[in-house]
């Protein structure tokens, strides 16, 4: 595709068009039902299309996307795995369900969801589960609720303020402590990528609420002092989070349940294969062990004589984090996938994920920096630091002309040039020698012609944008 | 280059003091840091600030960072023209100050004159 | 069992053997021993795709949803185009991530943008984020921007938002550092005396409109009542009323909320939805979430890209706005073709069919004997029916005629629903069935 500027659906409106209709009035029609000065003169400025206009406007719309279902995706803590469209069918089963239909009228969808929690609790050793958060951060602060319920009903919530977070985290780490209501303090990062130990304990005290930790952390490394780790916490009186971003590096060969960790959120959307939707919705269930699950979100789905239930009598729950049960829709396509791979199909997929990552890794080696070295998990960080005048940037938007997403990059913020590579357990070989010989073949182009990566993209509607223009004036409507 | 009619920090912030008023601004080096400033959130008149507290943060694309105060003291005034240029900060740091702040404490010992600012800059530089 | 690996089991040991391994094992020796899962999940065996679907069939059909429904209370049944669906499935919108590389991603930035502007359109503001998880979460991220542009503490919330809504306000208050004084109703609506006797030092009030009674408030009031004493003014709105009613941004709302889910958005038990946010020009930078902006490439082409990511929690950390990463994007690229698709006066003829079918509905049930209608306010599509017979007892009775009845508020109140979905026929089975219970 070559540049190009798709006009927008108010450039494309025409009067009295329309792209959609409903069943004509019924019932006798009424007059002044409403007083005169409640209503708007006019109803709202939206465009006026065909409905073809319109298919085709969010086609055209389409085409200037690029998703899984287009080409290898692999971008760094995200899991751009295979969505299966299986999971779509499904999911469209319980569209017409009412959140507030009687529990004898939605049955299905409290058995699944009682059901899809135990299978949640048995993948990552945990004692119960809730589904409510929408989305990873979701979880996170909701977790964090949970830690911070318990300091409070034990009367210590005055003065444990402080969760620690590694400075290798997710963003969403600190964002949410901060919401939480908790002070955030860094721990460091050791030479071999780990939680710098002697940091921790120095960092750890009766002031600890908790610490947050990514583990395979965010440069692919599993932290091998894991249970001192959690020890060293455990010992000051906080508790262990496990942000489950990166948990398609280990289901069914290890779990945080038995690595120490107190609670646990997922990221439906990553690891169980849910599609991304261009930015979510995703899912975040939270689990946790036995001792804080009176504080989980109400209500919880209970199974009792003839049938399942909402039980909203839980006098400790931390209330609610979202309207009625969080999203189930995601939540049923999670479901599936678990259901379709069973136990052992969840090892298997993180193992070939892991396989992946460290072929890709191993054949990478020479041309770029390699963060850490020793094997990854799923995923690992390489740097274009070695080679004199190529930024991350560049190569990034090389890939996209030859068709590929880039990985995640200038993330993690300890590795300068960074560039996270996820590659997932769905590709094939072949797809991964391919995203290998762009990587070296970017590197060349650039080693003869120092700055020659700098016009790419070249096969997209738009070049590289003038972002710093759109932060000045920004103009967020149209 | 760096001028030597005011005094500087080591978070490459410009102090510029007259009797017990302070002007704050940033240093070529930290716009240069920084690159394209998009946005500054100034502080209000009125506003209290304590020595090293929070006056104002600049964004540039991909960063944020706060400016920190080094008197304590109360905000008498700041540069509202960055609301519509902040590029301002990169064009003309040395000109462009940010917020004027009344002193009622001010720490002088721990500011750098222009020598030694220069040699912290020179430092810096050549990590980068 | 399904896979989803593609590699064959020679490919992977070749794969090994190109790193000079032999075994699987070797790549996780960096796991200790003592954290090692040593047996097999307890999870059933994977099945074949047919099988999977036949499970699901299994959990689906132990729902009840093809009976005419009179329920609504913040989740609501509206006809969704065939459309809406077919241009979600796009595998280019549906399988990709937040469109952080904005040369590929032209597409979604642009589908959020018109989303952006479409919501500012329908709420009467300046500027809208990409969205958030739902209309609750969305009233408690206002929360936090009324916290930080007013620097106060004190939020006034007021009880005709719905009960989910301020539940999340009561989770999210105190982590925020937040107080919440919930203002009571008086016959129904929002009451001016007491949000006028606690807006001294309030970092302003949250009400909806209609409100949970489905009662329309009289939002420029309230606004006037907080813009006093310097808070500010978020209005929780119902998207579809907003085809006929006042917009908040007219009405003097600093930030307008609300849950996007009438919107072509299915049911599906409570999510996913949307939560929209949008704001006056001089809040815009204050907004949590993805923001998409439009700019130009360096030929001048117009682009999309995210923009003022310096307030996000990639960059800003634990002094981001909001922690929020994922949002709902494909729902607010849903909504975004519904108000396409609908146009001016497609929305305006589904709120108006909402509004007679309601009222049609409401004046044969009040008609009833020992049936009243609680309150005289004006009201859109929801309202509320009290009587002397116990509200289970009427559930009950609906349901042996096959009817989905309103909402049990408590054991005299029912919180009735009608939209363009209910017949003529479907509302008179319903009055003709209350009938049966008066008698």
């Amino acid at each position: 595709m070559s540049r190009s500027v798709w006009p927008t659906c108010f450039e494309k409106s025409h009067p009295d068009r329309r792209g959609a209709d409903i069943p004509a009035l019924d019932v006798p029609v009424k007059e002044n039902l409403l007083p005169a000065e409640l209503l708007d003169d006019a109803p709202p400025a939206l465009p006026e299309m065909s409905e073809r206009e319109v298919m085709r406007h969010y086609t055209g719309l389409s085409r200037r996307n690029h998703g899984v279902d287009n080409g290898f995706y692999p971008l760094g803590s995200c899991t751009m795995k295979y969505n299966p469209r299986m999971n779509e069918v499904v999911s469209a089963w319980f569209g017409g369900l009412h959140p507030l239909a009687d529990a004898r009228d939605a049955q299905g969808a409290l058995r699944l969801t009682y059901d899809l929690e135990r299978a949640l609790c048995e993948i990552t050793g945990m004692d119960a589960v809730s589904l409510q958060p929408a989305a990873g951060a979701h979880g996170e602060l909701t977790g964090l609720m949970l830690i911070r319920a318990y300091h409070a009903r034990r009367g210590e919530l005055a003065k444990r303020t402080k969760i620690l977070v590694p400075d290798s985290a997710h963003g969403t780490n600190p964002a949410s402590a901060a919401m939480a209501g908790f002070e955030v303090v860094e721990v460091p990062s050791g030479a071999d990528g780990g939680v710098d130990l002697d940091a921790l304990r120095a960092a750890c005290g009766e002031d600890t609420a908790g610490l947050m930790l990514t583990n395979p952390n965010t440069l692919g490394l599993f932290e091998t002092n894991i249970l001192t780790i959690a020890d060293i916490v455990h010992n000051a009186g906080g508790f262990v989070y496990y942000d489950g971003a990166n948990l398609n590096a280990v289901m069914g060969i290890a779990r945080p349940g038995d690595m120490g960790f107190d609670v646990v959120h997922l990221n439906l959307h990553k690891t169980f294969a849910t599609p991304h939707g261009g930015g979510g919705p995703g899912s975040g269930p939270v689990g946790c062990k036995a001792r804080l699950a009176e504080f989980l979100p109400a209500p919880v789905v209970v199974k009792r004589e003839g049938g399942y239930a909402l039980d909203a009598d839980r006098p400790f729950s931390i209330g609610k984090v979202k309207s009625f049960y969080g999203n189930f829709g995601v939540c049923v396509r999670a479901y599936a996938y678990i259901l379709s791979l069973g136990g052992e199909g969840l090892k298997e997929a993180s193992e070939a994920a892991v396989l992946n990552a460290n072929y890709i890794m191993h054949k990478l080696r020479g041309a770029y920096k390699v963060a850490a070295d020793r094997p990854c998990m799923h995923e690992f960080v390489l740097s274009t630091e070695n080679i004199p005048g190529l930024t991350a940037n560049d190569v990034a938007k090389g890939l996209i002309d030859r068709g590929i997403h880039p990985p995640t990059i200038y993330f993690p913020l300890i590795v300068r040039e960074a560039m996270m590579v996820e590659p997932t357990e769905t590709e094939p070989p072949e797809v991964l020698d391919a995203f290998c010989d762009a990587m070296v073949e970017l590197k060349a182009l650039h080693e003869a012609n120092p700055g020659a990566l700098g016009e790419f993209p070249l096969t997209t509607p738009v070049g590289r944008p003038d972002q710093t223009l759109a932060a000045r004036k920004p103009k967020v409507v149209g | 280059m760096i001028p030597n009619d005011r005094k500087y920090t080591k978070d490459h912030e410009w102090v510029m003091i007259d009797g017990d008023m302070a002007t704050v601004g940033l240093t070529d080096f930290a716009q240069h840091m920084l690159g394209d400033i998009v946005f500054v959130e100034l502080p209000q008149p009125g506003d209290s600030v304590e020595a090293g507290g929070r006056l104002a943060v600049v964004e540039s694309v991909k960063a944020a960072s706060d400016v920190l105060s080094v008197p304590a003291g109360e905000v008498v005034e700041s540069n509202t023209a960055l609301e519509d240029a902040p590029e301002k900060l990169n064009s003309d740091p040395w000109g462009a100050w940010i917020a004027r702040v009344r002193v009622t404490t001010l720490n002088e010992e721990t500011l750098l004159n222009q020598d030694a600012y220069a040699a912290l800059v020179k430092v810096e530089e050549e990590k980068a | 069992m399904r896979s989803y690996v593609p590699a064959t089991r020679e490919e992977r040991a070749r794969m090994l053997a190109s790193m000079g391994l032999t075994s699987m094992e070797e790549l996780l020796r960096d796991i200790p021993e003592g954290v090692r899962l040593r047996h097999p999940l307890d999870l059933p065996g994977g099945l074949s795709e047919k099988e999977v679907l036949a499970a699901l069939k299994g959990y689906a059909d132990e729902n009840v949803t093809d009976r005419p429904i009179f329920r609504g209370a913040g989740a609501y049944r509206h006809f969704i185009p065939a459309i809406i669906p077919a241009l979600a499935s796009l595998g280019e919108f549906l399988t990709a991530y937040t469109p952080y590389q904005f040369e590929m991603s032209q597409g979604m930035l642009q589908a959020i943008f018109e989303y952006q502007s479409l919501i500012a359109r329908l709420t009467g503001m300046d500027a809208s984020n990409a969205s958030v998880y739902d209309g609750a979460t969305a009233a408690a991220e206002a929360m936090l921007m009324c916290r930080d542009s007013t620097r106060r503490q004190k939020l006034l919330v007021s009880r005709g938002l719905l009960p989910d809504v301020l539940a999340v306000l009561r989770t999210y208050a105190p982590c925020a550092g937040m107080e919440l004084v919930e203002v009571p109703l008086a016959e129904g609506l929002t009451d001016l005396a007491a949000v006028k006797a606690n807006a001294e030092g309030a970092a302003g009030l949250i009400a909806a409109s209609p409100n949970c009674y489905g009662l329309i408030e009289d939002i420029a009031s309230l606004s006037d009542a907080v813009h006093a004493c310097r808070g500010l003014m978020v209005a929780y709105a119902e998207p579809i009323s907003l085809g006929l009613l006042k917009k908040p941004g007219g009405l003097g709302a600093d930030i307008a909320v609300g849950d996007g889910q009438p919107l072509g958005i299915p049911l599906s038990w409570g999510g996913p939805y949307v939560g929209f946010m949008a704001t006056k020009q001089r809040l815009l930078r204050s907004l949590p979430g993805r923001v998409v902006g439009e700019t130009a490439d360096a030929d001048g082409n117009r682009a999309y890209v995210l923009t003022l990511q310096a307030r996000e929690q990639h960059i800003r950390r634990e002094k981001a706005t909001s922690n929020i990463c994922s949002n709902q994007s494909l729902c607010a690229v849903m909504a975004g073709i519904y108000m396409t698709a609908m146009g001016p006066r497609g929305l305006r003829e589904v709120a108006e069919s909402c509004l007679q079918k309601a009222h049609y509905a409401a004046e044969r049930i009040a008609a009833l004997p020992g049936m009243k209608l609680s309150y005289g306010a004006p009201f859109f599509m929801e309202f509320v029916v009290e009587s002397d017979i116990s509200s289970g007892t009427i559930d009950e009775a609906l349901r042996g005629k096959g009817i989905v009845g309103g909402l049990s508020l408590d054991d005299r109140r029912v919180l009735y629903c009608v939209t363009e979905m209910n017949t003529r026929q479907e509302i008179d089975a319903l009055v003709d069935a209350l009938k049966e219970v008066c008698a």
